[in-house]
């Protein structure tokens, strides 16, 4: 505070910290068959007010990064390594104790996830569920804790909220259930809501409703969000930058608008052309572009580059060494990042 | 004129539900007068919310279920009140590929006997044929012949979908209704089994009966497209019309709700309130008005008819005519080139 008090001639843009750095992680999950690399050499940063949206098939290791910054890894298999998180004014989680870091999970960063069945406990009131995110974290009274969770009811657009308070899980539908997990989760007001395909398990119509709800919500409280899917149209229409996960590596990361218009990674490619689309609908018979093969088990991962062995554009260096996640050589704004030797100089 | 392959009318399904000890128990009506037509060699695509009873529906053509009434018209012979023992040879001709190919193997059995039992079923040659038409099978859907003595868990949920395949063909079928046959599997993955299923469209004259709840998927794979919304076809058109220029205005929220993998379309989006109706109790005349952005009163004094309203384009909807010009989202979709 004094610091920034004396200095007021810093520019606005020096001020602007991110709110969730990741810089260098690594996951492991040790298994009995042996040391699986989840999450490897992660980084990314969030600014306020941002969408990031991780997208990549099942097994790449997007939710497992997202339960890295939660701290919710699978226990005890699955391990933090390496590398930090950070979020602004909390500092690095990695080092943490249990009891710390429940402080920090929905206050300053909270996650929803794909089915809100099974994250909503059956046995309480939806209403309680709430109002305990509430307790746990302040110091109020139940009665208070109450109005406040029908206050987060009401903002996540549910009708009759005072009603609704008093439902079981099993009463609401599948848009309403994933409402209540983003009132619990918004409960504290976090800094960051990570959201674990918060609408894969739901109809399209009602997927529209919770992603703008999303989008509203985000603008009131001024959160950021780090939305995980696998559906690049959901990508499209959240993100303002993109990263790109396959099998435990980040292989591409651009803002939205670039990455749709000219995807580097031969992966990011792939996954565009795979997409069955209306301009496609020329030629209906037309087969569809497909990545051959399937993604490698994490136990069995190909020498030099991940995506090689699948690559219509593999080339020797691919097969020796493992690419970094550069800068490509031959651009120098705007900032993106490709992991890759068609854009990085390989080593002589 | 030549009958089409499968013809099905005033199709209904209602199930009982708990209710009172005495008296009439309310039903929910998951197919409710349902008329379609499928053609040879032709893919009609079925999209619709969850619950809107379009697995119902597949499961009825594909006669796993009995339905309450109408007719399932197939080559011509209604196949509706039949019994088991004479819908044996009709079942050859229809076979069905479900969503999660992981609950519908059998775990205990190996692939070879995967496939090998449909023509044990239907007394299909002796051993040596049996073997040499399971390997067949395995090359026609993209599987190597060695795989024949493994069991479904020592393959991918692509490899396994291709399984699932591979039994709906054994007995070289007419129709194949494919309930959500992608929707559990990656993208990339998504793309292979597509064009499997469209390969062996033009390779064995099949045709299919595509329900799925992805517009796009739809829109690629089908000659035509029914929407369903609690029960009822509401709208029924040939897929680039119906995706070009939607009728009923269910159609036309469903479109617009779907995200385009591209950041720079335009978004005409309407959001509908609230969740599709308990079927138990649907709306009085059109089931849509609910959630309808164009309701007028009379929406639910009278229930619309599916009627073509241009040709080869039916939609149910009362306000079909006003509502000309005076769209939403009129034409959200440019005519491309």
């Amino acid at each position: 505070m004094t610091t920034r008090a004396t200095k007021p001639d810093r520019s606005a843009d020096a001020e602007i910290k991110p709110v969730l750095t990741v810089a260098g992680l690594k996951a492991r999950l040790f298994l009995k068959s042996g040391v699986l690399p989840a999450v490897d050499d992660v980084s990314f940063s969030v600014m306020p007010g941002e969408t990031l949206c991780i997208v990549g098939e099942s097994g790449c290791g997007k939710s497992m990064t997202a339960l890295s910054i939660m701290r919710l890894l699978p226990r005890p298999v699955g391990c933090i390594t390496g590398g930090s998180i950070t979020i602004d004014g909390v500092g690095d989680l990695t080092g943490l104790s249990e009891h710390a870091m429940r402080r920090v999970r929905g206050n300053d960063v909270s996650m929803i996830f794909q089915e809100p069945m099974t994250s909503l406990n059956p046995v309480f009131r939806v209403g309680y569920q709430i109002s305990e995110a509430i307790r746990v974290h302040h110091d109020v009274s139940v009665a208070e804790a109450r109005d406040r969770a029908i206050d987060m009811l009401e903002q996540v657009r549910i009708p009759l909220p005072a009603e609704r308070y008093r439902n079981f899980p099993h009463q609401l539908s599948g848009g309403m259930r994933q409402r209540v997990m983003i009132a619990m989760a918004l409960a504290c007001r976090p800094k960051v809501m990570l959201a674990d395909e918060p609408t894969t398990a739901l109809d399209v119509t009602i997927q529209a409703q919770i992603l703008k709800l999303m989008n509203e919500l985000k603008r009131e409280i001024g959160m950021s969000l780090v939305l995980i899917t696998h559906d690049l149209g959901v990508v499209a229409k959240m993100a303002q930058r993109v990263l790109v996960m396959y099998a435990g590596v980040v292989v591409e990361e651009a803002d939205a608008q670039t990455l749709f218009d000219r995807p580097l990674h031969p992966y990011t490619q792939g996954l565009m052309r795979s997409i069955p689309r209306p301009s496609a609908r020329q030629d209906r018979q037309q087969e569809i572009d497909t990545i051959k093969g399937t993604v490698p088990a994490l136990s069995a991962l190909p020498p030099g580059c991940r995506f090689s062995d699948r690559c219509p554009m593999v080339h020797e260096p691919c097969r020796k060494w493992e690419p970094p996640l550069a800068v490509p050589d031959d651009m120098a704004s705007p900032p993106r990042k490709v992991r890759c030797w068609l854009h990085t100089r390989p080593p002589q | 004129m030549t009958t089409p392959l499968l013809t099905v009318k005033g199709l209904k399904r209602h199930f009982p539900t708990a209710g009172p000890l005495f008296g009439p128990k309310p039903t929910v009506k998951a197919v409710d007068g349902v008329d379609l037509v499928v053609g040879e060699r032709e893919t009609l695509g079925l999209v619709g919310e969850s619950g809107c009873g379009k697995s119902t529906l597949g499961r009825l053509i594909a006669r796993l279920d009995d339905p309450t009434a109408g007719e399932i018209l197939f080559e011509g012979k209604d196949i509706a009140g039949l019994d088991d023992s004479s819908l044996l040879p009709v079942r050859q001709s229809i076979q069905m590929i479900f969503q999660n190919p992981f609950a519908s193997l059998n775990p205990r059995m190996t692939v070879g006997a995967i496939l090998e039992e449909p023509l044990i079923i239907h007394q299909k040659g002796d051993r040596a044929k049996r073997r040499r038409r399971v390997a067949e099978l395995l090359d026609q859907v993209g599987l190597r012949r060695e795989h024949v003595d493994r069991y479904p868990h020592e393959f991918s949920g692509g490899q396994r979908q291709r399984i699932g395949i591979a039994r709906a063909l054994a007995l070289e079928p007419k129709l194949i209704v494919c309930d959500e046959p992608v929707s559990a599997l990656d993208v990339s993955i998504q793309a292979q089994i597509i064009n499997l299923l469209q390969r062996l469209q033009r390779e064995l004259g099949i045709s299919y009966l595509f329900i799925s709840h992805d517009l796009s998927v739809v829109e690629h794979i089908s000659d035509r497209v029914a929407v369903m919304y609690l029960g009822r076809i509401v709208e029924e058109a040939e897929a680039t019309e119906i995706y070009r220029r939607p009728l009923h205005p269910y159609t036309e929220a469903l479109l617009s709700a779907h995200p385009e993998p591209d950041p720079s379309a335009v978004s005409h989006e309407i959001i509908l309130e609230g969740g599709v109706p308990s079927p138990v109790n649907p709306p009085a005349g059109c089931h849509f008005t609910t959630r309808c952005p164009y309701v007028r009163e009379m929406c639910s004094q009278t229930t619309p008819q599916l009627l073509e309203h241009e040709p080869d384009h039916r939609a149910r909807c009362l306000r079909l005519d006003e509502l000309d010009g005076n769209r939403i989202t009129e034409r959200f979709r440019p005519i491309s080139q």
